[in-house]
């Protein structure tokens, strides 16, 4: 059974559909007990770190899900909740993130381009050397849907996976471990993105 | 690259897609998930659904609508007509829908784009505009489908708009709209130069050229269409064809 957070930040509809249509069992929770029996986690995250923050500390759930990312158990963050696994945000000085990678998340540098980065963009995918490939047997030019203000800056560059070019170079993917997260939404980027959500469910 | 986006709009009356021209005379086109899926397949960027049914009882087939199209198509919609509040926002993005349209609503109430921006994100507030032109360089805002002026002036309107938490302009010409003889790119350059959110093309599509200018001349974000799409005149492949082998970058 996959576990979709629910810590009462966005719209979580979408991301149970897609994983229901391509055959997982799904659960959206805010139960800290159905998150221990999962088999994996998916993070999801809309609207300011700072709130997303708040929201998820006030749910209680942040020591179930870190011992299921301690454990091994696989995690998808999907937008925001890629930028919450990092230490902080310039969105949201003050504000401590999960800090599982190294790194804080700047907003975006994009002289001349409308903020927020909104649209279809290609995806640059690096060489994969994580135990779950997200991008594995996607088209020669991945297209994905993003809608984002900030994007993360990690400490170790080695953990990105996919970047993304609007102005500047955006960090779209990252992994490590059974950790991976993505800044664009997969659920809303057509066949590329179900084929992305297949890789994590099967991976 | 970051790519223009073609969105086909699909006006949805008592659960059916319809279209008409200038908004008169209106042919029934299919069942609107159904047609989602097609438009899916065919590479569309994102689709809008406008209930131009709207009438307060049957608000549920629209919500029922944007759960069945949220459930089977997994790209960006905009559901609008009828959205009047930010519950009303608010049950259609529960459903399933990325953003929601307001026109004459927030002409009527500008701070419902605030509370809807502060509550949802103004990524989910899109602003739909009706105009047409009233001088050189002037357009007037038209509510109620596009028969009642308000004396707005448009530019005007937008940037206050854009100000309040709109996040998207959806932009109609109501001198083009049905004439196919092209979007309005005096219109829609204004407006693109006018405000930093992106902005939506919207009437008069007849030709693939019509697309490529107002993306590049008429500095629009992304473009909309309807009846060319529905009744086959282009697929949405074909624009992309056309638009990429003039240089602009688009989804494949």
């Amino acid at each position: 059974m996959i576990a979709i957070i629910d810590y009462g930040v966005g719209n979580l509809f979408s991301v149970e559909k897609a994983l229901l249509q391509l055959g997982a069992q799904v659960e959206v929770t805010n139960d800290e007990s159905v998150i221990r029996q999962a088999q994996k986690i998916v993070l999801p995250g809309v609207g300011a770190f700072g709130d997303c923050m708040e929201n998820l500390r006030a749910s209680g759930l942040i020591p179930a899900i870190m011992d299921m990312v301690q454990q091994g158990y696989p995690l998808l963050g999907i937008c925001v909740g890629l930028q919450i696994l990092f230490e902080g945000s310039e969105e949201s000085p003050g504000v401590s993130g999960l800090g599982v990678f190294s790194g804080t998340v700047r907003k975006i540098k994009a002289p001349g381009l409308k903020i927020p980065h909104m649209g279809w963009n290609s995806l640059d995918v690096a060489e994969p050397h994580q135990p779950i490939d997200l991008f594995a047997g996607l088209a020669s030019i991945p297209y994905v849907y993003f809608v984002h203000s900030y994007h993360a800056v990690p400490a170790d560059k080695d953990i990105i996976t996919a970047t993304a070019e609007y102005g500047e170079t955006l960090t779209a993917a990252v992994a490590r471990g059974n950790v991976q997260a993505t800044q664009f939404h997969p659920e809303k980027s057509g066949d590329v993105g179900l084929d992305i959500l297949k890789n994590f469910i099967q991976g | 690259m970051y790519t223009k986006r073609i969105i086909p709009c699909l006006d949805v009356k008592d659960g059916r897609v319809v279209k008409g021209t200038n908004f008169v005379g209106l042919r029934d086109a299919g069942n609107p998930v159904d047609l989602a899926a097609r438009y899916d397949k065919e590479r569309a960027d994102e689709l809008v659904f406008l209930d131009i049914t709207a009438s307060h009882e049957k608000r549920n087939t629209m919500v029922r609508m944007a759960s069945d199209c949220a459930s089977q198509v997994f790209i960006p919609f905009t559901v609008g007509g009828g959205i009047r509040t930010v519950e009303d926002m608010r049950i259609m993005l529960k459903a399933g829908a990325d953003k929601t349209s307001v026109n004459t609503a927030a002409i009527k109430n500008p701070d419902l784009l605030r509370q809807g921006a502060e509550k949802f994100g103004r990524q989910c507030i899109v602003l739909a505009v009706d105009a047409r032109r009233n001088g050189e360089d002037s357009w007037e805002v038209y509510i109620n489908g596009g028969r009642t002026p308000t004396g707005l002036d448009c530019l005007a309107w937008i940037k206050k708009a854009v100000a309040l938490g709109a996040g998207e302009i959806l932009l109609t010409s109501m001198d083009a709209d049905g004439t196919k003889d092209g979007y309005d790119i005096a219109l829609t350059k204004a407006v693109s130069e006018a405000v930093d959110v992106p902005v939506i093309a919207s009437g008069g599509a007849g030709n693939l050229e019509h697309f490529y200018d107002v993306l590049t001349l008429g500095k629009a974000d992304a473009v909309l269409a309807a009846s060319v799409f529905h009744y086959g005149q282009f697929t949405v492949r074909q624009v992309k064809d056309y638009l990429k082998s003039r240089g602009v970058e688009v989804r494949f």
